[in-house]
């Protein structure tokens, strides 16, 4: 029978969880690297032993740690995320140049085929590459010296790339989200990008249909369908059928269309996950319901999903990398809570149960699917 | 000879439970003791000093014979008592709360 991984990073520390297919029962391991800020914790498709982790802290700065025997034991490899160029300066929150500067890892994103390929994407916003196992890291400049840059301007939460999604089918195709300047695609493995926006509306923009500038939460692909890309933006939940070149909302009859992650169903394609959040005044769910909704119609849609989670006085938070599918059919899937809750569903999203209730506040969780 | 303490967090990644005894080449000055640090142990490049700017990073602060040494020349001399081992110097996270 299958077995399941789940890699949990929280703000002190990361966890990690196990159990069978049936995904019921439980192992928790950790905490790993207890009071560090854990931002991703993610596998290697190609090796699911090979798991890397994005470690740091306000006072010892960045750490990037790696494990080659499923998370048993862990090595520091190389912390030297270097702009390979002169940084140049974006905006800084009252509208002056600010100097790029490299502040913490937020998102890891392992090659499918190679374990020792993996994509870091950064704060102050950039993309860096290594190919040998993290043992050095190279910028692809092209996306921080985009013409925009010095126009981008930090969200609340800081400037980062925050998304970074492969094109299974063509390796020089990549997408990446940042806040708050939006979604970028390269066709050239990273050497050039374009911003890829049109569609989108945000009130918070002088020009509500801008170039750049929005605030995309997060995006998320069916590798069966990659000219498919579903996104939570800051508000607003759309989607695009040719790889970003137009995008078309598809909240529908969601409570809220405000929210931060997206994922999409292991085996249907047109099966959509989203945490609907108040507002961006209030970072918690409507009517203190906790309630992921479903669409299987590819968005518009949108069923909510209650057994299990709590309906009464619930007000946390799923952050943007907080939420993840694995490949076992049923298809099951998982998310992590501000308030340190982790929910699993072993039946699509029917039912949910807590895998973990009293974790720090959870800032990403990705699963592995075992053999 | 110098001797250096560390914060527990720096301890752990480095795998040592008490101070370390650092082989200091010439006079021993801050940048010479992070110098020998990093090289004797890597996994702490970057986590006293900002690896691009090679300066002490905000909240770590340089203590020794009870005076705060944080914000001297990188180059200056470290105390005498520092310099002959008889006192530690010692590398603190500064109290931040959270």
């Amino acid at each position: 029978m299958s077995r399941v991984r789940l890699l949990i990073g929280t703000q002190k520390g990361a966890f990690i969880a196990t159990s069978d297919g049936a995904r019921r029962k439980w192992e928790i391991d950790g905490p790993f690297f207890g009071g560090w800020e854990i931002y991703h914790i993610t596998g290697s498709p190609a090796d699911p032993n090979r798991l890397y982790a994005s470690q740091s802290s306000g006072w010892f700065g960045q750490l990037i740690q790696r494990s080659d025997d499923g998370g048993e034991s862990w090595q520091p490899f190389s912390n030297d995320f270097s702009y390979a160029s002169e940084a140049g300066t974006h905006q800084w929150y009252d509208g002056t140049p600010h100097p790029w500067e490299f502040a913490r890892v937020w998102h890891l994103e392992p090659s499918p085929g190679d374990p020792d390929t993996v994509y870091a994407g950064v704060e102050d916003a950039a993309l860096f590459r290594t190919t040998d196992g993290g043992s050095s890291w190279t910028e692809l400049a092209g996306l921080r010296t985009h013409n925009s840059g010095p126009s981008w301007q930090p969200g609340a939460g800081g400037m980062c790339v925050h998304t970074i999604v492969l094109d299974p089918v063509d390796p020089d195709r990549i997408f990446v989200a940042i806040s708050a300047a939006g979604v970028f695609r390269t066709e050239d493995g990273g050497s050039t990008w374009q911003p890829i926006n049109r569609g989108l509306r945000s009130d918070n923009l002088p020009d509500g249909g801008a170039e750049v500038g929005h605030c995309v939460h997060r995006i998320a692909m069916h590798p069966s369908r990659p000219q498919v890309l579903f996104m939570q933006k800051h508000w607003d939940v759309m989607r695009t059928d040719d790889a970003g070149d137009s995008w078309h909302e598809v909240s529908g009859n969601l409570p809220s269309d405000f929210g931060f992650p997206i994922a999409v169903h292991a085996h249907e394609p047109d099966t959509v996950y989203v945490v609907p959040i108040t507002s961006d005044s209030e970072h918690y769910p409507p009517e203190g319901k906790l309630r992921v909704y479903r669409s299987r119609t590819g968005g518009d849609e949108w069923e909510p999903l209650t057994s299990g989670l709590p309906q009464e006085n619930c007000y946390v938070n799923v952050l943007r990398d907080a939420m993840a599918v694995d490949g076992l059919d049923p298809c099951g899937i998982y998310f992590g809570t501000t308030g340190g809750q982790v929910y699993g569903s072993a039946d699509q999203g029917d039912s949910w149960a807590p895998i973990l209730r009293d974790l720090p506040r959870v800032l990403s969780v990705e699963v592995q699917s075992l053999p | 000879m110098i001797r250096v303490t560390l914060p527990q967090h720096l301890r752990e990644l480095a795998h040592v439970k008490s101070e370390i005894v650092l082989e200091v080449s010439g006079t021993p000055t801050q940048n010479r003791v992070l110098d020998a640090l990093e090289s004797a142990y890597p996994m702490l490049r970057g986590t006293v000093r900002d690896p691009a700017t090679m300066r002490r990073r905000p909240y770590i602060r340089f203590f020794a014979c009870e005076e705060d040494l944080s914000n001297i020349d990188l180059e200056a001399l470290l105390p005498a008592a520092v310099a002959n081992g008889s006192e530690p110097l010692r590398i603190v996270g500064a109290m931040a709360g959270g």
